[in-house]
């Protein structure tokens, strides 16, 4: 057997999972990991849409100083809405329930998840806890910030925040049970030679990701059943009448929220060192070293939470505890960073679209990393504690990184997933103008906020419009970018070129079957005999892959 | 510091490592894994029952551990509030009623030790042990929700259903004889965390009277023996897990009182 | 707002805000070195090593541990010593000094009232003299609300049923943001003022030309009379069926549960609203609870005038902590004079 070449011939018309069975119940009471990954894109791309609608009012209304476009009420509305959809019904999901969900059985060599109904159960939760939450959207909206902070949440809130919180509730569960099966089956369902050190840094990524879905959402599911108990009862135990604290709702909802960053963020990071590795020809650098770091985020990003309460009366020295340990945590992460930079070097480097948003990734969420130093400083994020300083630390960080490494890995994989190509000239170019239009619509922000513009403001004073204005143009090249992956992607399902198996010619086991795969994913299991990212051994001198100076020399 | 130093082989090969290294093409053929006596239990995507068995095992302990965070926040908000207001508590805590709480707490116990017979039951294949085992389980487990809705009954009739939950009847402590000290505005945070936890638990207690009596259902109908018998081991991990948790919640929530009662 | 010289940077005009602002250059320092690095290297890297054949593969590199613990000492030290930096300004700033002026803050939807010690009162305006020490003490009315004032680099939030303090000591006059930092409803980005800060006479000027409030202290003297507070604790505070007063404020106190607090302003706003909570040794608990009888700012009065109560006895400045329990007991059954323990 060569490197790079497939377990099977190519052939032209072949079953796979998608036109293995057709009709509507096939795909809705399906079982295959694949067919669940392409019904969570699906739901997931409608709900980053209207997370991106309320995105765009947002930025429209903060053209002017005055609160003109939207009465305040609905401003409030409308960011509070932006970010519980982006946040609990794109960013957590996007990676893991898409590419996640499609590619973890594969790159083990497995034909499916674990629990493959519980699987589906979770798309079921998710779609439930959306319906929900945009039920209560539109029956008037919740406009207590995606934080629901206590007591404006639980007592003088005239919006649907029961509701809302029903919905995030419900969809912590898909969280949980995704997370649960990822950890179940990379544990168990590992093909045989597949050791824990050959496994592809996608999957450690993912099984971090996972140990936190599991440990910190069912903390934000009892804090928000307690805070909705309270705003129904009129009475609670955040209540300063009872005797209680409402400062205990803000330890509760982040120490959930916190780690809950980290799920947005590492499954971009393990995308991201398979675009870099695949798209180099090169073994990560220190691939053990990146493996642990992703477990470290995940420990470490439990013991953080305090960060987010410096000026909320925490004691001094708890935020002095805090403030070091938010320090550590981006310890790994540099790691990371370094050892990508270091697989460039003397690499074989293409300029494919995948490859230009994981070097997007790399720098943005070099920012976005030490934008984070900034508040993790205790004096510094006294000043700078809700102003947009934060929302263009945390934006840099979630479109800067995750967006990014979601649409690199959209791309990167399309063929495997669809069997068609994209069109790479459309790719390039928007994937350039995403990178231009993303930069010009937060790097003003976080002058604006050290200048004090405060967050979640309606109208603010004139001297900080320039800004603004600046900032509402890069949203606009930013949104333009994002639409049109979109249009060719979804022309391409129908009109693309199609992909020959391997169409990148790389080493892993996802790529060693047809593209779109079987249903169960491999003819035979496969044995695994290679490391990660083999991508020859020095013996093999084949054709289709040399090294350099060998070709040079011929 | 891995590559280059693996010889060659990338192959896929029928299950047997003995062939490790050899490369057969088998683009074409299709060779099934080697499950000839497939037992009727065992789900399409695992090699074998054991792969099932350890599957299904694990994801049992990955999902308690989920519930203990769960619970966690709750016990977080009760070591916070319990601390600060003592008294308050333990005026609280000795208005419940000690023998209901009791009882209820030897009968979980109890079921827990009938669930444990039934999970032997069924890995020895004992069809009738693991009905009247199950069953007994289920009956224990309904008699503490049955007590459980006395004690929430009681009260609802006391008027200690926090807040304005039921709008006709508002929180009201004066039925509880207050330690001296206790403010009777925080009595009402006690009972807060006291419904929060029980009725959290109650929740657990009945999905669990639920998968109990399905897999009753099933074992009626003879479907676990020795070489698979895994849904009742992992049902039992549950139910004991739902027991454990009321473990805790009897001693934090029904005796902190106690002693002070007789002027101790 | 004026921006200082030095662009993207607000107006500096507190002891803390240069302070905060150099942390502030050395970490926008360190960032933009390592963007700048690690961009340059990215690009460069991208550009020399770029695939030139299709079929090339390059020589697979081993990683090192050397390089590796490089780059991770050298970021953990150059984290560690922003930690220390930012720890270190942080815990200097957070005492406030003793000697500090003190205003009174309470937020509510959607408004600042402010009261200074000598009675005048402001809505989302705050006058304060350069040069000198100013510690607000701050509690909501509804929701938390947060306050602060970019000029300063300062803001704390501010809480419902609790005081929350910072302190800061202006450096510049001139007029500057005041804003709401905690989001608290409808006209969250309306809660906004101004901090004016004045040369010492401007602002004695400013304050006797606005005198014509009551000091809080002499409200809370009225409110003390009102509410009945005289007959256990005597018209000056000196005590009776209650615990003296004069002088308390900042004091040890001994409870009958053998716990030994301090009389600040959170141990007086609870003896008043819940004063079961906190009996002082050798007195009944017989103080009955004011709550929802009294607003935050009448609180904020009385606890005003009980700081202002002094001891007038000069024998008793020495007086103990504890005031001795009084011999005339309450109830004829505590003929003795032990001490009634819980």
């Amino acid at each position: 057997m060569k490197a790079f070449e497939t377990f099977e011939t190519p052939t032209a018309a072949r079953v796979n999972y998608i036109n293995a069975e057709y009709g509507l119940k096939s795909w809705l009471l399906t079982k295959d990991h694949k067919r669940i990954a392409l019904l969570y894109l699906g739901s997931i791309s409608a709900f980053f849409f209207i997370g991106g609608l309320y995105a765009m009012f947002i930025r429209l209304e903060l053209l002017t100083p005055q609160g003109d476009l939207l009465s305040s009420a609905t401003y409030n509305k409308v960011f509070t809405q932006h970010g519980i959809i982006m946040i609990f019904f794109f960013l957590i999901p996007s990676i893991p329930a898409t590419l996640g969900n499609f590619l973890v059985p594969m790159m083990i060599g497995a034909k499916d998840l674990a629990f493959p109904r519980i699987n589906l159960l979770s798309w079921y939760i998710y779609l439930l806890g959306g319906i929900i939450t945009i039920w209560a959207l539109l029956a008037g909206g919740i406009d207590t910030g995606w934080t629901f902070y206590v007591p404006y949440s639980s007592t003088f809130s005239n919006s649907y925040v029961v509701a809302t919180g029903l919905g995030v509730f419900i969809s912590g569960f898909s969280s949980i049970l995704t997370g649960l099966n990822f950890i179940v089956t990379i544990h168990t369902m590992r093909a045989p030679g597949m050791t824990w050190f050959r496994l592809p840094l996608f999957i450690w990524a993912h099984y971090a990701t996972s140990l936190i879905m599991i440990l910190g959402t069912p903390v934000i599911a009892i804090t928000i059943l307690l805070m909705a108990f309270e705003r129904l009862a009129h009475v609670g135990i955040f209540d300063p009448a009872t005797g209680g604290d409402p400062v205990l709702f803000q330890h509760l909802f982040w120490f959930y929220s916190h780690p809950a960053v980290y799920i947005m963020v590492l499954p971009g990071m393990g995308v991201v060192s398979e675009l870099i590795a695949n798209f180099s020809r090169k073994n990560i650098f220190g691939y053990k070293f990146v493996a642990f770091s992703s477990l470290a985020i995940a420990v470490f990003g439990f013991l953080v939470w305090g960060h987010h309460l410096f000026v909320a009366s925490q004691s001094v020295y708890a935020g002095m505890i805090f403030s070091f340990l938010s320090f550590a945590v981006a310890i790994p992460s540099a790691i990371k960073v370094f050892n990508w930079t270091a697989t460039l070097y003397k690499a074989s480097i293409s300029y494919d679209t995948p490859m230009l948003y994981a070097l997007g990734f790399i720098g943005l969420f070099t920012i976005g990393g030490m934008t984070g130093l900034f508040l993790a400083a205790l004096a510094v994020d006294v000043h700078l504690s809700d102003t947009y300083f934060v929302v263009a630390h945390f934006h840099y960080i979630m479109v800067g990184g995750t967006l990014l490494a979601y649409l690199g890995g959209l791309h990167y994989w399309w063929p495997k997933i669809t069997g068609r190509m994209y069109p790479e000239g459309w790719g390039r170019f928007s994937a350039l103008v995403v990178f231009v239009g993303f930069n010009l619509t937060f790097l003003p922000q976080f002058i604006a906020g050290y200048l004090g513009m405060p967050r979640r403001y309606h109208a603010y004073p004139p001297e900080f419009q320039v800004f603004n204005v600046l900032s509402t143009a890069g949203a606009s090249i930013l949104g333009v970018g994002l639409v049109i992956p979109f249009i060719y992607l979804l022309w391409s399902m129908r009109y693309g070129k199609r992909a020959e198996p391997n169409p990148w010619h790389l080493p892993g086991l996802e790529w060693r079957t047809a593209s779109p795969p079987p249903t169960e994913n491999f003819l035979a299991t496969p044995v695994v005999t290679w490391e990660a990212y083999e991508f020859a051994p020095p013996e093999e001198l084949e054709v289709i892959g040399k090294f350099r100076e060998e070709i040079e020399q011929a | 510091m891995m590559l280059g130093r693996r010889a060659a082989g990338t192959g896929i090969l029928p299950n047997r490592l003995s062939e490790l290294g050899e490369t057969v093409n088998l683009a074409q053929s299709h060779i099934a894994t080697d499950h000839t006596a497939s037992h009727p239990a065992l789900q399409h995507h695992f090699e074998n029952l054991e792969q099932q068995r350890e599957a299904g095992a694990l994801g049992m302990w990955v999902f308690l551990a989920t519930e203990i965070m769960f619970f966690g926040g709750m016990f977080l908000a009760y070591t916070l509030y319990r601390t600060q207001y003592p008294l308050e508590f333990a005026s609280a805590s000795n208005h419940l009623s000690l023998p209901l709480g009791a009882v209820n707490t030897a009968v979980l116990i109890f079921s827990s030790f009938t669930m444990a017979l039934a999970v032997y039951s069924a890995q020895t294949g004992k069809r009738r042990a693991q009905i009247v085992y199950l069953g007994l389980t289920i009956l224990l487990g309904l008699t503490f929700l049955g007590i459980k809705a006395i004690e929430y009954y009681d009260k609802y009739k006391d008027q200690l259903i926090p807040g304005r939950l039921i709008p006709s009847r508002p929180f009201d402590p004066h039925g509880v004889h207050l330690l001296p000290g206790a403010n009777p505005r925080h009595v009402e945070m006690f009972y807060w965390i006291y419904f929060a936890m029980t009725g959290m638990h109650a929740i657990h207690m009945i999905i669990g009277v639920v998968v109990l009596s399905v897999i009753m259902f099933f074992a009626a109908r003879g479907r676990y023996g020795p070489e698979y018998h895994n849904p009742v081991g992992i049902s039992g991990l549950y139910w004991h897990f739902v027991d454990i948790i009321w473990i805790f919640l009897f001693p934090l929530l029904y005796l902190l009182g106690r002693h002070l009662e007789h002027g101790g | 707002m004026q921006t200082s010289w030095i662009p993207f940077v607000p107006e500096s005009a507190s002891t803390v805000s240069g302070k905060v602002d150099a942390l502030y250059f050395y970490l926008s320092g360190v960032t933009a070195f390592f963007t700048l690095l690690i961009s340059g290297v990215l690009i460069f890297f991208v550009i020399k090593y770029r695939r030139r054949m299709p079929n090339e593969i390059p020589r697979p590199v081993a990683g090192s541990h050397k390089l590796e613990t490089i780059w991770s000492v050298i970021p953990f030290m150059i984290a560690m010593s922003m930690f220390a930096w930012g720890a270190q300004i942080y815990f200097q700033n957070s005492r406030p000094p003793k000697n500090a002026n003190e205003i009174y803050v309470v937020g509510k939807q959607w408004m600042w009232k402010i009261q200074h010690s000598t009675g005048q009162r402001e809505i989302n305006e705050l006058h304060v003299p350069v040069g000198r020490k100013i510690k607000l003490i701050m509690t909501s009315e509804d929701t938390i609300h947060d306050f602060f004032i970019p000029a300063f680099r300062i803001k704390a939030d501010v809480l419902p049923g609790r005081y929350t303090t910072q302190w800061f000591e202006a450096t510049k006059p001139g007029s500057y943001h005041l804003f709401c930092a905690e989001y608290c409803g409808m006209n969250h980005s309306g809660m906004i003022g101004s901090v004016i800060v004045m040369q010492p006479t401007d602002f004695d000027n400013w304050l006797s030309g606005n005198a014509s409030q009551q000091s809080p202290a002499v409200a809370g003297q009225q409110l003390f009379q009102s509410l009945g507070c005289v007959s256990c604790h005597g018209a000056n505070g000196e005590g009776g069926r209650g615990p003296a007063l004069a002088g308390l404020f900042g004091q040890k106190v001994f409870l009958t549960n053998n716990q030994t607090v301090t009389a600040d302003e959170a141990y007086i706003r609870e003896s008043i609203e819940n004063p079961q909570a906190k009996i002082v040794s050798g007195f009944n608990p017989i103080m009955p609870t004011f709550q929802g009888q009294v607003t935050p700012e009448q609180l904020i009065q009385i606890i005003s005038f009980i700081k202002s109560l002094q001891i007038s006895n000069p024998q008793s400045a020495t007086a103990p902590a504890v005031p001795a329990p009084k011999a005339a007991p309450s109830t004829p059954a505590n003929t003795t004079s032990a001490p009634n323990q819980q």
